[in-house]
């Protein structure tokens, strides 16, 4: 059994093994061992070359992992929780996402940003955001979402030797969770979404830490008999669209669930894809359970009703099915 | 932060024409290319660098092959003096696929793999971190080079900025900081942007090694920037030149210059650095008046032919639009 945060932080530890020019760069990553433990003693272990502490500048050093990798190092940024990500967002967008295009495809970017995300954890509505939308809306970059701790072990290697800018969303929420790896999946193709359970009555499709409660809300549904497929969407941009489609196509019937809110979100993109796709595999409209349409509040049972949890989940896909 | 004293080591003849050859070229490129965009055949934004050429002259002389250069959106001259090919500058303003940034960027994005010209950047102060970058790179593949950097004044009001100065102090990478003062940000004044006006003062404030030149002055920007480029090499740390100069020309050609008054322009012209640095050459008599003339008839060739190539290349197949938003190969 492994912690999610062991699980990333073994994929760093790897990836520094594995490559002289891997480095990991951000707040508070060495001496501090990680806002979130996920770096602890990384620094004793690798050295200050290796583990580099910045100062509280995300677009002073999110652009220098741009200019390190552009000199042919492969960095590791980490903005500490994606609710710093703005500050470095002009880096992100004009330059990281830009200067491959831009430069007629003379200056490519190797660089990987993790980031933490998602709410959970009674911060409050300006450490609890779930901008993977505001991101995958960029062309040039890669968006990664790590909802299991498989991907969290196994998404960082081929996300390093991705010759382009990747953005990798890790969740707060899931540090302390353990789970058992299962051995075989050691290799995670970054281009695909995946299946994490197998069904045939409808789609639950879903990223970050709605694969989680898909799949407590699938389990639930199977005590009453009804079978409902798991699909972690993984790779935000570009989207799977063949994995998505073939799982409709098979289910005819598909629940969108994600933490962000509702409008122009991850859902929009993935229900207007079955729309122009496989619309006449359906035999249901399309539906969604997303945020709520606020800026997330501090009290707990305010907090769990702005996102979609496992019993929402349940109750939707019986209506959807026409249990009730 | 000494204002550096002019130089007093002569130029050999070889150097001086060579030197001299690249401020006009940039000089009448930079008129042909405005001639270009009242003719329709370059479009978007064009920021010209008249008037400013001592600065990019004299500072990339200092620089070796293996350097690497960040430049504004006010680049053409930066691009033309390390060595990008006219003609391709020009196609790249025309949008045309044999353009140094296959048409893609524009005026504003030249872009060069090949002398390591890193653009060509239009969000301002937005490229200084990835100079640090860069040079973080080669300190940590311990490779005996530099990262130069240019921006305006008005770069220097920005948050990035400061970011990037810190951040070059803090981890002593070889970054040469070129702040090309033109005194106006857009149309703005230095007086309105910067509480403190002394420019150098805020490198000087980051712990870095700063200094001051007369940027009209190509003699003086070149010694400046020899002793800059020589103290970045040998101790690995950055450098803050300032060059003090000025537009001649609008900050672009939507500008209708309501900021400041003609005389003042006039009265800079007075110091215009190419006549400036003729008359030198000159009463040094490391260069005749036939030599001036042939290298006048060689750029006015030069230039002809970049737009005359530019003319004859081609657009870009719509197909490819999308081509290059992500890579072809795996690094």
């Amino acid at each position: 059994m492994l912690t999610y945060r062991e699980c990333l932080k073994q994929a760093i530890q790897e990836a520094l093994q594995g490559d002289e020019r891997v480095f990991l760069l951000g707040e508070d990553v060495g001496r501090y061992g990680g806002a979130f433990a996920v770096s602890k003693n990384l620094l004793q272990e690798f050295g200050p070359e290796r583990i580099l502490d910045t100062p509280l500048s995300e677009a002073g050093f999110v652009g220098a992992g741009i200019g390190a990798a552009l000199g042919g190092m492969r960095p590791i940024v980490e903005i500490m929780t994606v609710n710093f990500s703005l500050l470095a967002l002009d880096q992100i967008a004009n330059n990281a996402a830009t200067l491959l295009h831009m430069s007629g495809g003379q200056f490519n970017v190797p660089l990987v940003i993790r980031m933490s995300a998602g709410i959970g954890k009674q911060l409050a509505a300006q450490h609890s955001h779930s901008w993977e939308p505001l991101f995958a809306h960029l062309p040039g970059l890669r968006i990664l979402s790590a909802g299991t701790h498989q991907d969290a072990r196994y998404m960082l290697a081929p996300a390093l030797l991705d010759p382009d800018p990747v953005i990798i969303f890790e969740y707060t929420s899931l540090l302390n969770l353990e789970k058992e790896l299962s051995e075989a999946a050691d290799a995670v193709d970054i281009s695909k979404a995946s299946v994490r359970r197998e069904g045939k009555d409808i789609s639950l499709i879903t990223y970050g830490t709605g694969v989680y409660k898909a799949l407590e809300a699938a389990e639930e549904l199977a005590t009453a008999g009804i079978e409902a497929e798991v699909l972690d969407l993984r790779i935000l941009r570009p989207l799977d669209d063949d994995t998505i489609m073939a799982s409709v196509s098979k289910t005819n019937r598909a629940l969108l669930v994600e933490d962000a809110s509702r409008s122009v979100s991850i859902s929009s993109e993935v229900s207007t894809r079955i729309m122009e796709k496989c619309f006449y595999e359906l035999d249901a409209p399309v539906a969604r359970l997303c945020g709520a349409e606020v800026p997330i509040p501090y009290p707990k049972h305010l907090e769990d009703a702005a996102v979609p949890q496992p019993a929402q989940i349940v109750s939707m896909v019986k209506k959807i099915l026409q249990h009730d | 932060m000494a204002q550096t004293p002019k130089s007093t080591t002569p130029l050999s003849p070889e150097q001086a024409r060579k030197l001299l050859h690249q401020m006009i070229l940039v000089r009448r490129f930079e008129e042909k290319a405005a001639e270009m965009y009242t003719k329709t055949k370059i479009r978007g934004f064009l920021h010209l660098y008249i008037g400013e050429e001592a600065v990019a002259v004299g500072v990339l002389q200092a620089l070796r092959a293996e350097d690497n250069v960040l430049a504004t959106y006010r680049e053409h001259g930066h691009a033309l003096v390390r060595g990008i090919d006219p003609g391709k500058i020009m196609a790249e303003m025309y949008g045309r696929l044999e353009g140094c940034s296959r048409g893609r960027g524009g005026s504003m994005h030249l872009f060069d793999s090949k002398t390591k010209f890193y653009g060509g950047n239009a969000i301002v102060a937005g490229h200084l971190a990835m100079a640090v970058g860069l040079a973080l790179a080669d300190k940590k593949m311990k490779r005996d080079q530099l990262t130069c950097c240019f921006f305006g004044e008005g770069a220097m009001a920005e948050g990035a900025f400061h970011e990037a100065m810190n951040l070059a102090a803090l981890w002593q990478v070889p970054v040469l900081f070129v702040c090309e003062n033109n005194l106006y940000a857009m149309g703005t004044a230095l007086r309105y942007t910067h509480a403190q006006t002394n420019l150098e003062l805020k490198g000087a404030a980051y712990g870095i090694a700063s200094s001051s030149v007369d940027g009209m002055d190509l003699l003086a920007v070149m010694q400046a920037a020899n002793m800059a480029a020589e103290a970045v090499r040998s101790t690995g740390q950055p450098h803050f030149l300032v060059c003090n100069t000025y537009r001649f020309r609008a900050h672009s050609m939507f500008d209708a210059e309501l900021y400041r008054e003609k005389s003042e322009v006039e009265e800079w012209k007075k110091r215009d650095p190419i006549p400036g640095f003729l008359n030198y050459l000159m009463q040094q008599q490391v260069l005749t008046d036939v030599e001036f003339k042939n290298i006048e008839t060689q750029v006015e060739k030069e230039v002809q032919d970049a737009v005359d190539f530019a003319e004859t290349c081609s657009w870009e197949p719509v197909e490819e639009l999308t081509r290059y938003t992500y890579s072809e190969r795996k690094s």
